[in-house]
């Protein structure tokens, strides 16, 4: 590791530049992460349906990450865009009947990431004004007016009862979705990797700082020359877009979309996942929902009936006891690690 | 130290893992698994309490051994959302093994497990949803259950026949409740009655009061109601406050309504209620005293009601097909033992339809009265042998 | 016509009386309590063990309802709540979802999951038949004790000297704790009372809508809404929030305009609508100041 305080004889830009370049570099565990996610596949076949919901819940968290952690706007509606996605590409699947143009998974998720980005670009005005209460209730209203829409158009979108017929095509027009789920989860991890990876740039890139200047401070960040409300919109229709593939994954690795893809739930779900794996450290997203998809399935085999209540305990214990979520947790052993390894 | 670090946190991550995750389990030939998924927790959990509860008791009663095989069930709560119980199916059918699916506590979740029982060919017995289309979606699927359909017509005809001509139907909005709708509607016309109007409350609603006010203020003489049992005591709440009695205008509606399991706690409001449905609690027969006896045995804070019956009868002809089997699994050997298959359940004669594999039995019209004390559906008129309406329509066209 | 516009009253009084703790709670503390509707459920839980086990009166199970939850807010408040203020906004909204995890699973674990309803007293059955108008009984009794209740919190702050430390805390909490007001003790109390209010309310609404496990996140939404268009400052605020809301979700079910031929169900869609309109061109709510804290 480069130490900072050695480099004093360098100009301040200098020392600036050595200090993101050093944030935005991969480390060892990173990588070990992603080779075990995909390891996992193999070593344990017969849970790759869950994998694959772990992988869809962290790519929906890590929108959510975007915009809550980053550009520091308080969703309660980002179920919308999940929906969305999902009702995007069910449809599109549909609409080709399973053969290869309409129903091809990989147009599918671009379809789902365009229209998402779309809405998300224009709700986004609406997103930008008031306080935090007020983009919480703002979210959280057009979250609801989309569920109503969706129910509304029950010759679209099925209603109550689902979308039926919603058959994608195989991925690339190679690999079919089996059964054991195994295929579906490569292709979901395989999307959260290159969208991790791209979300990882961006946050490391000029945007993604002025980004953050603006969540520590929007004045002052507008003092200095930052376009406040544009790179807010732009965060804002990232967020969606990603939001939108999440959606767009589960709707082809089920081969349904039902109404509950826009419940209020998914929205505080997902929020829960992301302060509980850590605000603003795209890692959180994907260890929030890993543990959180873990602790669901341990807690409702042992108590079908009452995991609600061990889940709630949970929260309450890590918001007492705990800041900064599991990667708050894992950064302090992190650092105790090193410090006992004598590295200065 | 990265490599250090990065080898004892994957031993670490690999040691997690292997703990949280439980190994395939081995398949043993005498062992016959059934994965029972359903509601237990969220807005329809006591779909998935009554429907645990009578499988289990019919265990208890009829034993575990059927066809020369074990059987033993599985139960998963896929807390009523319809992506959790399609992952539930699928694990089950490569995980366990399973030779049949059942349960499913709402149409769109019986939807979403449909393709897995297709895809795997092994029998999906829907116990608890009851819109008609959902025996159309698999070859596989088996109804225990009803439709609503079913239950609806033949309130329809003795509306006709009890000198009802003008109606306002007033259903909860998502598939059976147009379901209901629709069928209640097409008869009322086909008899010559007159429908006024037809209004549709959102699911997830607490005020039933406008709607409740639209229909008096329509005057029909009567008004037809199906919402999902677990809002039937909020929307006879606000059926008494209007007092529909007054104007002559008489509340009749699906079985759904007066729920057994909830009809104590609604008070005397809903007394002389008329409601069709193909089971009640105090329905007159020795199978039915035994069935709910023992069950409030087991379950002394429940009563059981057409949800149990769903799970109980179901469990009786996986049961039944795996006897006429002799212990085959071939799912698409049990599914053409159960068609056809006719037994005395507890709510009466039931058969399957060997056309459409859904569910042939008596709808009982019924009234609401005080019995002992407590609140009971009493029935008074049969009609026997109703099929599911919408599908024999289509077949007669 | 004009029992629609009852009815609405009727429910928007509800709402208040549902919702005003929260509000204030909110505007005190800048705290968002997202367990708030767990208080109501309560409440509600109360006056259904009182009245179907011990078959006592709804007129006995109110005050008990207010009492019992209040202490229970008080509890919870000095225990839990209180390490909770400094925190940012989403641990916050994270804790209370947690906590509202747990009531409902409790209250599942005792009261079963079906939902509950208890009997409205004899005496408060039946309508008036006025005319074209008929008015139900029970609601009257809401409307009657849902405005005294508002009259008594209105006069309560202007009057009182507990109300202008309130109202005093409530403007800058900075200051007032500078000219020697005791904010924590005031909005200890203040939370018991909101908490207290919402179980009263809870009671008071079991024997209108029933009361199950699902309660509070039924609910919570159209807390957060009155919240958000009555804004947070005052009690008239969220009081007139209460009454548009109620009324425009009855009359959007009630009236369903047909265009083209096709009949358009507004009923779902009208209560968020007013509510992001509001807050895109008034984001500080319709009725609350301009000045943000």
């Amino acid at each position: 590791m480069t130490d900072a305080t050695a480099t004093d004889s360098r100009s301040g830009t200098d020392r600036a530049m050595i200090y993101f370049a050093e944030r935005a570099r991969w480390r060892g565990p990173e990588v070990a992460l992603w080779i075990g996610a995909f390891a996992l596949a193999f070593l344990f076949p017969s849970r790759a349906l869950l994998f694959n919901e772990v992988a869809i819940l962290a790519l929906f968290a890590l929108s959510l990450d975007l915009v809550l952690g980053y550009a520091g706007i308080v969703s309660l509606g980002h179920g919308a865009f999940f929906g969305l996605g999902a009702y995007a590409a069910g449809l599109l699947a549909k609409a080709g009947a399973g053969a290869a143009p309409l129903s091809d998974p990989t147009l599918g998720l671009l379809f789902a990431a365009l229209v998402c980005a779309a809405v998300g670009y224009v709700t986004s005005f609406l997103v930008l004004r008031g306080s935090d209460l007020t983009r919480l209730m703002v979210t959280l209203g057009v979250a609801l007016i989309f569920q109503e829409i969706a129910n509304r158009m029950a010759w679209l979108t099925g209603g109550a009862d689902g979308l039926q017929g919603v058959a994608p095509a195989n991925i690339l027009g190679m690999f079919e979705f089996d059964l054991y789920g195994r295929n579906a989860y490569l292709y979901s991890l395989t999307v959260l990797m290159v969208l991790f990876v791209f979300a990882r740039k961006i946050v490391h890139s000029p945007f993604g700082i002025s980004l953050r200047a603006i969540k520590g401070n929007s004045l002052r960040a507008g003092a200095i020359g930052i376009p406040v409300n544009r790179r807010l919109n732009g965060a804002y229709t990232l967020g969606a877009a990603y939001a939108g593939v999440a959606g767009a994954l589960l709707a082809q690795t089920t081969a349904f979309v039902s109404l509950d893809v826009l419940d209020f739930h998914r929205s505080a779900d997902v929020m829960l996942i992301v302060v509980f794996g850590g605000v603003g450290t795209l890692y959180g997203a994907v260890v929030g929902a890993a543990a959180f998809k873990a602790m669901y399935d341990v807690l409702a085999a042992a108590t079908p009936q009452y995991w609600e209540f061990w889940l709630g305990l949970v929260l309450v214990l890590l918001v007492l006891f705990v800041r900064g979520g599991v990667m708050g947790l894992l950064g302090a052993f992190y650092a105790r690690l090193q410090r006992v390894g004598g590295r200065p | 130290m990265f490599e250090i670090l990065t080898r004892r946190q994957a031993l670490g991550a690999f040691a997690v893992a292997a703990c949280v995750l439980t190994p395939v389990a081995v398949r043993a030939e005498d062992v016959v698994k059934i994965g029972v998924i359903v509601p237990m927790t969220g807005p329809s959990a006591s779909t998935g309490r009554e429907i645990e509860a009578a499988i289990k008791l019919f265990q208890a009663q009829k034993g575990d051994k059927a066809g020369g095989k074990k059987v033993e069930v599985i139960f998963k709560d896929d807390t009523g959302v319809a992506d959790i119980t399609k992952r539930l199916a699928q694990e089950l059918v490569v995980n366990d093994h399973v030779a049949a699916i059942a349960g499913f506590g709402l149409t769109p979740l019986a939807l979403a497990a449909a393709p897995i029982a297709t895809q795997a060919k092994i029998p999906e017995i829907v116990m608890a949803a009851g819109t008609s289309i959902i025996t159309e979606a698999s070859p596989f699927i088996v109804r225990t259950s009803f439709t609503l359909a079913q239950d609806t017509v033949p309130l329809a005809d003795w509306a006709l026949n009890n000198g009802i001509k003008k109606v306002v139907t007033l259903v909860a909005d998502y598939g059976p409740g147009i379901d209901a709708e629709k069928a209640f509607v097409e008869k009322i016309k086909a008899g010559g009655g007159q429908v006024l109007d037809s209004l549709r409350a959102p699911l997830k609603n607490p005020e039933f009061a406008p709607f409740l006010q639209k229909a008096k203020d329509l005057k029909p003489d009567a008004l037809f109601l199906f919402v999902p049992s677990g809002q039937g005591a909020q929307l006879m709440k606000q059926v008494a406050e209007r007092e529909f009695a007054k104007d002559n205008i008489k509340v009749i509606a699906t079985g759904d309504v007066t729920d057994d399991e909830q009809l104590n706690g609604m008070g005397d409001s809903v007394l002389g209620m008329i409601t069709s449905m193909m089971y009640s609690t105090a329905h007159n027969s020795p199978e039915n005293k035994a069935f709910v006896a023992a069950f409030e045995k087991a379950n002394p804070t429940m009563r059981p009601n057409f949800m149990a019956l769903g799970g109980y009868d179901g469990m009786a002809l996986f049961y039944a097909a795996l006897e006429k089997t002799k212990g085959d699994t071939d799912g698409a050997k049990l599914v053409d033992a159960m068609k056809g298959m006719a037994w005395m359940s507890p709510r009466g004669p039931i058969s399957i339809d060997p056309q459409t594999r859904d569910i042939v039995q008596n709808v009982y019209i019924r009234k609401v009265e005080r019995r002992d004390g407590q609140l009971y559906n009493i029935e008074f008129e049969t009609v026997p042998a109703v099929k599911d309406p919408v599908k024999a329509a289509k077949a007669g066209k | 016509m004009l029992t629609i516009l009852f009815d609405g009253l009727a429910y928007g009084m509800l709402l208040f009386v549902l919702a005003v703790g929260l509000s204030v709670t909110l505007g005190l503390m800048n705290f968002i309590n997202l367990a708030h509707g767990a208080f109501a459920m309560a409440g509600g839980y109360v006056a259904v063990v009182m009245m179907q086990r011990y078959g006592l009166s709804l007129f006995w199970s109110l005050p008990a309802a207010f009492v019992l939850t209040a202490a229970v807010g008080a509890l919870l408040e000095r225990t839990l709540y209180v390490r909770l203020y400094d925190k940012t906004h989403l641990e916050q909204v994270l804790f209370t979802i947690g906590l509202t995890f747990m009531a409902m699973a409790t209250v599942d674990y005792f009261m079963g999951a079906s939902p509950q309803i208890v009997d409205v007293p004899k005496a408060l059955e039946g309508n008036f038949e006025l005319g074209i108008v008929s008015l139900n009984k029970y609601r009257i009794f809401v409307i009657a004790v849902c405005a005294l209740l508002t009259i008594a919190l209105q006069l309560g702050l202007s009057k009182t000297r507990f109300g202008s430390r309130l109202r005093a805390a409530v403007d800058d909490s900075r200051v007032a704790r500078g000219l020697g007001i005791d904010v924590t003790a005031i909005f200890a109390l203040t939370f018991a009372f909101g908490s207290g209010l919402a179980g009263f309310g809870g009671a008071l609404g079991s024997a209108i809508f029933s009361i199950d496990p699902q309660f509070p996140l039924k609910f919570m939404i159209y807390f957060l809404i009155v919240i958000a268009v009555g804004g947070t400052s005052t009690i008239t605020g969220p009081f007139l929030a209460s009454i548009l809301l109620g009324v425009a979700d009855v009359a959007g079910k009630y009236y369903t305009p047909e265009i083209g031929g096709h009949r358009i169900e507004i009923g779902g869609f009208v209560i968020y609508t007013i509510m992001v309109l509001v807050l895109i061109f008034r984001p500080q709510g319709l009725f609350g100041r301009a000045v943000g804290k």
